[in-house]
């Protein structure tokens, strides 16, 4: 385990994988982070669609992100469900190729004080089913990917 | 749409708001309806248009015994009811219907007859946003405002007061459930919700519903209650996810919408007297002020804080003290319709004196939907 926040599993909140969406939760289970490119005008998207939502070509693959985000917006909930024991952030980063996302921070105290908007991040791969690894962030260290 | 070209002729909320576990959530509906066509002196057989949310407009036309020809059963949210609004004055212009019911009820509080409705695992927020612990609008809609703070330099303090101006309004207002003053250190010793959002930062949990009755322009001048007229309106959509909103500092959705209903209108800020902007959360007026055009971008905190939107201020916004302190069963832009009527008609608990013209701006869904309802009391 990499860190805080301690969340454990609700099956009721784990992610259900659509055809459409399935080359990201395979790359995920294989530690990548996929991102999907259109062939017609280079822009990089998320979520998946297999079209792309700025030209609606449906030319498009499926491309490996770098791993590297910065922290973009979070609120840290205390209003806790049973299933988590500490208040925890729900954060949204900005990746390097431009999408965002929404994530969690781990390795970092779930605190203002810790969490700076902006700090370098990088992805982790937190496997949380046979079939589920969500990727995650925690502070950049230089190793992504 | 032709300014001025169909009116609200009946407006009424429920009998009682607050904590009403005796009603389901159909009947408060009904109770809202009731009283909305009392007000007006029509009863359901009188009614050929019926728009709800939350509950189908099916269930709605069945329980009054309504046989309508028109239906919009448009549901995005909390400003669902300006939509529908909208969609209304267009089909009684166009003649689809001459007369129409929108209704809204819900045992937000008590969860009477009504039933949650969670994220689908298998839709994109269900895949991309629920496996990170987000719980309802508290953990969501919250989201952006850090980087707001971040970018524009809006502080703590100017967020808590937004809540405190409108708990200002809301000690005006009998019907308000919170009415005792605070202060700006009251909101930020108040118990966090999520960070930076206290309590006294999210709305409040009710039981309630509203209703208003819509006709022609023509027809409003046989009713016994003061037309107010819609003058201009407007509504969009953006993103069922909050990470994926384009700006986190600003809403396409509020933009879009403010803008189309401030040109239908055909009016300039400087003509509006009142003003109400969808509070969920202390951030939402801030958001919309700036969105709607009514201050630049970056200004909308100062500009609460020196007192422009407060009694006695030049822009008077949320007069029954807003969904931080009036009432908020869940989807309250219904609520936010009936204060920009009561404003129109003269007889609001915190009455705007001379008030002519009136923006009522709503937010669905988290920053998902939104929807603009201009409104005044004299034909342009
Ligand atoms: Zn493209």
């Amino acid at each position: 385990m990499i860190g805080s926040p301690a969340m454990s599993i609700n099956p009721k909140t784990l992610p259900r994988p659509t055809p459409e969406t399935r080359h990201f939760w395979e790359g995920a289970k294989l530690g990548e982070l996929r991102l999907q490119q259109c062939d017609a005008c280079t822009h990089v998207y998320f979520p998946p669609r297999p079209f792309c939502p700025e030209c609606a070509s449906r030319q498009v693959s499926v491309v490996r992100a770098s791993g590297r985000a910065t922290l973009y917006s979070y609120v840290i909930n205390h209003r806790l469900p049973k299933w988590i024991d500490a208040p925890y952030a729900i954060a949204v980063v900005q990746l390097e190729e431009g999408p965002r996302m929404m994530t969690n921070i781990l390795g970092v105290p779930q605190t203002p004080e810790a969490l700076v908007l902006d700090m370098p991040l990088e992805v982790v791969f937190e496997s949380v089913s046979a079939d589920i690894a969500l990727p995650k962030f925690r502070p950049a260290r230089g190793d992504a990917r | 749409m032709k300014p001025g070209a169909v009116a609200i002729v009946g407006a009424a909320e429920t009998t009682r708001l607050g904590l009403v576990p005796d009603m389901s959530q159909i009947q408060l509906h009904a109770d809202a309806a009731l009283n909305a066509l009392a007000d007006c002196g029509l009863t359901p057989k009188d009614i050929d248009g019926v728009a709800c949310a939350a509950e189908w407009p099916t269930e709605l036309a069945h329980y009054l015994g309504i046989t309508p020809t028109w239906v919009d059963g448009t549901m995005v949210g909390g400003c669902s009811f300006m939509l529908h609004v909208r969609h209304a004055a267009a089909a009684i212009a166009e003649g689809l219907c001459t007369t129409v019911l929108i209704t809204h009820g819900e045992s937000g509080r008590s969860w009477v007859g009504s039933q949650a409705v969670g994220i689908n695992q298998a839709s994109l927020a269900g895949q991309f946003e629920l496996p990170y612990g987000v719980l309802g609008a508290p953990t969501m809609f919250t989201i952006p405002v850090l980087r707001y703070m971040k970018d524009h330099g809006l502080t703590h303090e100017q967020l808590a007061n937004v809540a405190v101006v409108q708990r200002e309004w809301a000690g005006m207002n009998p019907r308000a459930t919170h009415r005792d003053p605070i202060t700006v250190q009251d909101v930020l010793d108040s118990k966090l919700i999520a960070y930076p959002f206290h309590v006294l930062e999210c709305c409040l949990v009710t039981d309630g519903g509203g209703a208003l009755v819509l006709t022609s322009a023509e027809r409003a001048k046989d009713f016994p209650t003061r037309p107010v007229y819609i003058l201009g309106t407007g509504e969009s959509v953006e993103t069922p996810m909050i990470s994926q909103m384009q700006d986190f500092t600003s809403s396409r959705a509020f933009r879009v919408s403010g803008a189309k209903a401030f040109a239908e209108a055909g009016i300039t800020h400087a003509d509006v007297d009142h003003l109400m902007i969808y509070d969920a959360f202390a951030h939402l007026p801030i958001y919309g002020l700036e969105d709607l055009g009514f201050v630049g971008k970056g200004e909308a905190g100062a500009f609460i804080w020196e007192r422009h939107t407060a009694p006695g201020g030049k822009l008077p916004m949320n007069t029954n003290g807003g969904g931080l302190s009036y009432m908020h069963s869940g989807m309250y832009g219904m609520y936010a319709l009936q204060e920009s009527v009561r404003q129109m008609r003269g007889i609001a608990p915190a009455q705007v004196a001379g008030a002519k013209t009136s923006v009522c701006h709503g937010v669905g869904g988290m920053f998902g939907a939104s929807g603009t309802i201009i409104m005044g009391n004299a034909l342009p």
